[in-house]
C-alpha cells in the first residue's frame, strides 16, 4: 500500500515537469544580409547584431553573429524586435532613417522572414583579380570610397590573406602581407603580393581574400574568399 | 500512591511559580553580538575591519595561478586551460566586477565606527583612515575595469514604499572616480601611521603609493586615451579629457615623491642578496624586514589563510604533489629582457649564417642578461628547492633528426648504444603533456622556496604584493618623462635598473615611452599591472592585434612598446648526441610553436572597459552601457 503511494508520487511529479517543460521551441526563421545598395559586405565572422524585445520585463540583447558573406540568421520566437548594431561595431555607418527611430530597425516577426540591412561602408571593395603562381598569390583590388563627406576616414592598411581553408580571417590564415594605407596613392590599383608557406600536407590551392582596416575603426571589411590554385 | 502523585505535583507547581519569566525568556543571545558590544570594543571592531580587508578586489592574485599569467605572458601547461590559446579573444564580461554590497558594508562601517563613542579618539582615526582606504581601493578597482559607476559614499536603505527608483544613481564620470580616490588618498595618508614593519595594515606609503599609481593612471588615460576615440561615452563615464593629463601626471608625481623623500618611512629598493636573480626573487617571499614591500595580501601557515600557488606551479620533477608547472613564461616574455649593454636582442639560438649555436651549459644561452630575468623564469639549467629543474626536449643525432619520447623522462636506445637511456626531460618540455614546461620555462616569481609549500597540507605564506617601492620609483619615472623632466625619469628608473644588473645608466634622451613600457613590463610582471598597463596606455589593441606570431616577427622589435604579442612561443633544448662531432653532450636550442596554440588573440575596443551586466542595467536604467557593447 505504503509503495503504491510513493509510485504515484514518482508519477505525479513526472506529469508536472512534462507539463513545465513543454514550450513550444522558436520556429521563425529570421535572416537576411548586410547590404550596401543590393551588394552584401565581406566581413570577419562573428560580428554581431544585436536583437531587442522588449514587453517582458527585464531586458536582454539576443545576439546575431553574421558570416563571412554577410548573412546572418536567428531563429526566433513571434513578436516585435528592435534591429541594433552595437555602437562602434562594424566597418561601416548606420543609416538613420528619422529623428526618432534613429537607426533602429522595428521589425514584427509573424513567421519566416527575410530582413536585409541597408548601411553605408566606409569603402566597398569593387574588385579583387587574384592570381596564383608557384608558391605566390598576388591580387590587383580596387577600392571605393563610399563615405566622402565629414565622417570619410583613411584607409589604415589593405592585407592580403591566404588560408589552407574556406576561413580566411585575421586570425586563421597561413600568410598575410600589409601593404600601409599612406603609401597607396591609387585606390583603383593596389597590388599586393604573398609567399604561399609549405603546407602540411601538401595542397595545390589555397584560399585568399583581401582585408581592409579603415583608421580607428575596429572591423576590417573583406572580399569574398576565393580559391586560388598554384 | 495517589496521594504521593498530589504532593509531587503541588510541589512541582509551587516552585514553577517561583521562577521569574522575564528574564528566563529575555536572555541575551551566544551567538549574536549586539551593535553596543561591537561599537564599544576595539577588539571586535578591529575583527570587522578584517572583514572588508579580507574583501580586497585583485584583479590578479596567488590565490588564483591563472589570473597572473593572462595575456600571453604564460602559456598555461594545464590540459583544462588550453582553450584561452584557443580562442581568438577575450570575453567582455571577464573582468566585470559590481560588488556594491561590499561598497555598502564599508559605508555602514564608516557611518558607524564615526558615531562611535567609546573609542578612544586615536584609535578610531585610525580605523576610519583605514575603511576609506578600502573603499577608494575598490572604487579605484571598479574605474580601471568599468570606467566610472556610481559613487555611493552613504549606506543607502530602502522604505518599502514599493518604488525602489530614488536608489538609482547614474554613473559618475570616469575623472570623478579618479579625482574621488586621489583626494581620499591626501585626506587619510595623515591618519595612518607611517610604519615601515607594518604590510597588511594600511600605512601612509601604501596610501601614497595608491595615490600615486591612480593619478599615473588618470593622467595617461586623458593623454593616451585620444587615440582610441571609439573608447568614450559622450558623458564622460569613459574618457578623461586630455587637458587633464599634465594635472595628473603632476599629482603622480608629487605623490610618489613623498614616498621617495621618506616621508612615508624609510623604504629602499631590496638588496639583502648577492646574487641579483635571487635577490629579485626573494622580494617576493622574504618577510623579515622586507624595506621594498609596501602593502601586501598576507597569508600564515597553521591559520587558514594559506595559498597553493607553489603547489600549481612548482616544477612538476620533484614536486611534492603530482603536480605542479602550470605558468609556463612565454618566449616572448624572455626575450623581453635585455642585455646588460642596454640593448635588446633574441635569445641567439643561430649564428648569422644560420647555423645553431653549441651551448656547454643550458644556462649560458642566457648568459649577460636582465638579472630579474632568472629572477623571474625558472631557466633549464638552474635550481630550485636545492634541486635543478630537468627541462630539455631530446637528443638532436648526428643525421639531424631529434630523439624524444611522449613521457617524462621516457627511455630510448640511442644510436651505436644497447641500454636505452632518458631522452627526455622529467619537466618536458613535451607538446601537450600538463604539467611539465612546454615553452621551456617555468614561473619562479611569487614560488615559495620553503619545505612544504608545495604540499597540499601545508601550502604557502608568501604574501601577494600590492604595492612596493619598485613601482613607485617607475610611476615616478612615468609621470616625470609625460612632464617633460626626462633626466629626472631617467634617474628613477636607473635606481630599478641598476638592482637587477643594468649598471649602465640610461640617458635622459633614452628615456622614451617604449622604454617606460618595457621597464614596467620586465619589473611588474606576473603582479597584475600588465592588463591595466596595456589598456591605460591604449595599446592593448595593437599588442593583441589578432595576427598570428610567426617565428620571424617573434624576435623582431624587441624593445617596442606595441610589440606584437597574441600567442606564447616556447624555446627548447636539445642535448647533442654525436660521438664523432666536438659538439657531443653541448646543447642547442630552437624557437618552438606549441601545437595547443592554435589561436591569436584579438583585443577588441569593447574589451577596454567591461561590459556592464544586463542584470544591472535593468533594475537601474539610469546606468549606460559601455563603448562597443
Amino acid at each position: 500500500m505504503k509503495s503504491h503511494f510513493i509510485y504515484l508520487m514518482a508519477l505525479s511529479a513526472l506529469m508536472f515537469s512534462c507539463a513545465k517543460d513543454n514550450f513550444t521551441e522558436p520556429k521563425s526563421t529570421l535572416s537576411g544580409q548586410i547590404l550596401y545598395k543590393g551588394e552584401p559586405i565581406g566581413m570577419e565572422s562573428g560580428l554581431g547584431m544585436q536583437l531587442w524585445q522588449p514587453g517582458f520585463g527585464k531586458l536582454g540583447a539576443i545576439n546575431v553573429f553574421v558570416d563571412p558573406k554577410g548573412s546572418y540568421s536567428a531563429i526566433l520566437f513571434n513578436g516585435n524586435y528592435k534591429v541594433v548594431f552595437p555602437k562602434g561595431r562594424g566597418p561601416f555607418r548606420t543609416i538613420e532613417k528619422d529623428a526618432t527611430s534613429k537607426d533602429t530597425l522595428y521589425l514584427s516577426l509573424g513567421g519566416d522572414q527575410k530582413l536585409d540591412v541597408e548601411v553605408l561602408p566606409y569603402y566597398m571593395i569593387r574588385t579583387a583579380n587574384f592570381s596564383g603562381s608557384e608558391n605566390k598569390v598576388g591580387v590587383l583590388a580596387k577600392l571605393e570610397k563610399i563615405i566622402t563627406d565629414a565622417n570619410a576616414k583613411d584607409v589604415e592598411r589593405v592585407s592580403l590573406y591566404i588560408s589552407k581553408t574556406q576561413h580566411v580571417s585575421r586570425a586563421v590564415n597561413i600568410g598575410v602581407t600589409d601593404v600601409d594605407g599612406a603609401t597607396i596613392k591609387d585606390l583603383n590599383n593596389i597590388i599586393i603580393s604573398t609567399n604561399v608557406p609549405a603546407i602540411v600536407p601538401t595542397q595545390d590551392y589555397v584560399y585568399a581574400r583581401v582585408g581592409v582596416k579603415i583608421k580607428d575603426v575596429e572591423d576590417m571589411i573583406f572580399s569574398p574568399v576565393q580559391k586560388i590554385d598554384l | 500512591m495517589k496521594k504521593i502523585f498530589y504532593i509531587i505535583t503541588t510541589i512541582m507547581l509551587a516552585l514553577s511559580s517561583g521562577c521569574n519569566d522575564d528574564s528566563f525568556l529575555d536572555r541575551p543571545p551566544t551567538g549574536l553580538l549586539s551593535e553596543e558590544q561591537v561599537w564599544g570594543d576595539e577588539g571586535q571592531v578591529l575583527s570587522l575591519l578584517g572583514n572588508l580587508y579580507n574583501r580586497y578586489y585583485d584583479i590578479a592574485s596567488v590565490k588564483n595561478w591563472e589570473s597572473l599569467g593572462m595575456y600571453n605572458e604564460a602559456f598555461y601547461s594545464n590540459a583544462g586551460s588550453y582553450g584561452m590559446f584557443q580562442s581568438n579573444g577575450w570575453g567582455y564580461g571577464n573582468e566585470f566586477t559590481w560588488d556594491y554590497g561590499y561598497i555598502r558594508e564599508m559605508n555602514l562601517f564608516i557611518q558607524k565606527c564615526t558615531a562611535a563613542d567609546k573609542l578612544s579618539a586615536e584609535v578610531k582615526e585610525r580605523f576610519l583612515a583605514e575603511a576609506r582606504f578600502l573603499r577608494a581601493s575598490y572604487y579605484f578597482e571598479m574605474v580601471k575595469r568599468e570606467g566610472g559607476v556610481p559613487l555611493i559614499l552613504e549606506p543607502m536603505t530602502y522604505d518599502f514604499s514599493g518604488d525602489p527608483s530614488y536608489l538609482r544613481h547614474p554613473r559618475a564620470k570616469e575623472s570623478e572616480i579618479y579625482d574621488f580616490v586621489i583626494s581620499e588618498a591626501e585626506a587619510i595618508k595623515t591618519l595612518v601611521p607611517a610604519n615601515v614593519g607594518e604590510k597588511s595594515r594600511v600605512t601612509k606609503a601604501a596610501v601614497l603609493a595608491m595615490q600615486s599609481r591612480a593619478a599615473l593612471y588618470a593622467g595617461s588615460i586623458a593623454k593616451y586615451g585620444t587615440t582610441t576615440p571609439a573608447v568614450t561615452l559622450p558623458g564622460g563615464e569613459v574618457g578623461i579629457p586630455a587637458n587633464l593629463a599634465t594635472g595628473y601626471y603632476t599629482k603622480a608625481l608629487a605623490a610618489a615623491k613623498e614616498i621617495i623623500n621618506g616621508n612615508a618611512g624609510a623604504y629602499v629598493l631590496y638588496t639583502k642578496k648577492p646574487d641579483l636573480s635571487e635577490n629579485f626573487s626573494s622580494i617576493f617571499y622574504d618577510k623579515t624586514n622586507n624595506s621594498e614591500v609596501i602593502f601586501v595580501d598576507d597569508f600564515k601557515l597553521k591559520s587558514g589563510k594559506v595559498h597553493g600557488f607553489t603547489i600549481s606551479n612548482q616544477p612538476r620533477y620533484g614536486a611534492e604533489e603530482e603536480e605542479g608547472g602550470r605558468l609556463n613564461p612565454s618566449l616572448n616574455f624572455v626575450e623581453a629582457f635585455e642585455k646588460l649593454d642596454n640593448t635588446f636582442a633574441p635569445i641567439p639560438t643561430v649564428n648569422a649564417a644560420g647555423a645553431p649555436i653549441y651551448y656547454n651549459n643550458q644556462i649560458d644561452i642566457f648568459a649577460n642578461r636582465d638579472a630579474r630575468l632568472a629572477g623571474t623564469v625558472m631557466l633549464p639549467g638552474t635550481a630550485f628547492k636545492g634541486r635543478n629543474v630537468d627541462i630539455w626536449a631530446g637528443f638532436q643525432l648526428a643525421n639531424g633528426t631529434i630523439l624524444s619520447g611522449d613521457d617524462r623522462g621516457a627511455q630510448k636506445t640511442l644510436p651505436g648504444k644497447t641500454v636505452p637511456e632518458q631522452v627526455v626531460g622529467f619537466d618536458g618540455p613535451i607538446d601537450g603533456f600538463e604539467f611539465t614546461a612546454q615553452t621551456g620555462f617555468y614561473l619562479r616569481k611569487y614560488l615559495d622556496p620553503v619545505v612544504g609549500s608545495g604540499q597540499r597540507g601545508v601550502q604557502s605564506e608568501v604574501w601577494f604584493v600590492r604595492y612596493r617601492y619598485a613601482e613607485v620609483l617607475l610611476n615616478a619615472a612615468e609621470a616625470a618623462f609625460e612632464l617633460g623632466q626626462a633626466a629626472d625619469a631617467a634617474g628613477y628608473m636607473n635606481q630599478v635598473r641598476a638592482r637587477a644588473g643594468l649598471v649602465t645608466p640610461l640617458k635622459a634622451a633614452e628615456i622614451t615611452f617604449d622604454r617606460i613600457v618595457h621597464e614596467r613590463r620586465v619589473e611588474l610582471a606576473f603582479e597584475g599591472h600588465y592588463i591595466y598597463d596595456m589598456k591605460r596606455w591604449r595599446i592593448a589593441h595593437q599588442i593583441l592585434d589578432g595576427n598570428a606570431i610567426t617565428a620571424a616577427n617573434l624576435s623582431t622589435d624587441l624593445g617596442k612598446a606595441t610589440k606584437r604579442n597574441t600567442q606564447p612561443w616556447g624555446l627548447w633544448s636539445y642535448k647533442v648526441y654525436d660521438p664523432a662531432s666536438p659538439n657531443n653532450g653541448k646543447w642547442i636550442y630552437k624557437v618552438t610553436k606549441l601545437s595547443r596554440v592554435t589561436g591569436a588573440g584579438r583585443f577588441q575596443m569593447g574589451n577596454y572597459y567591461a561590459f556592464i551586466n544586463d542584470e544591472v542595467v535593468n533594475n537601474n536604467p539610469k546606468i549606460v552601457r559601455n563603448p562597443n557593447h
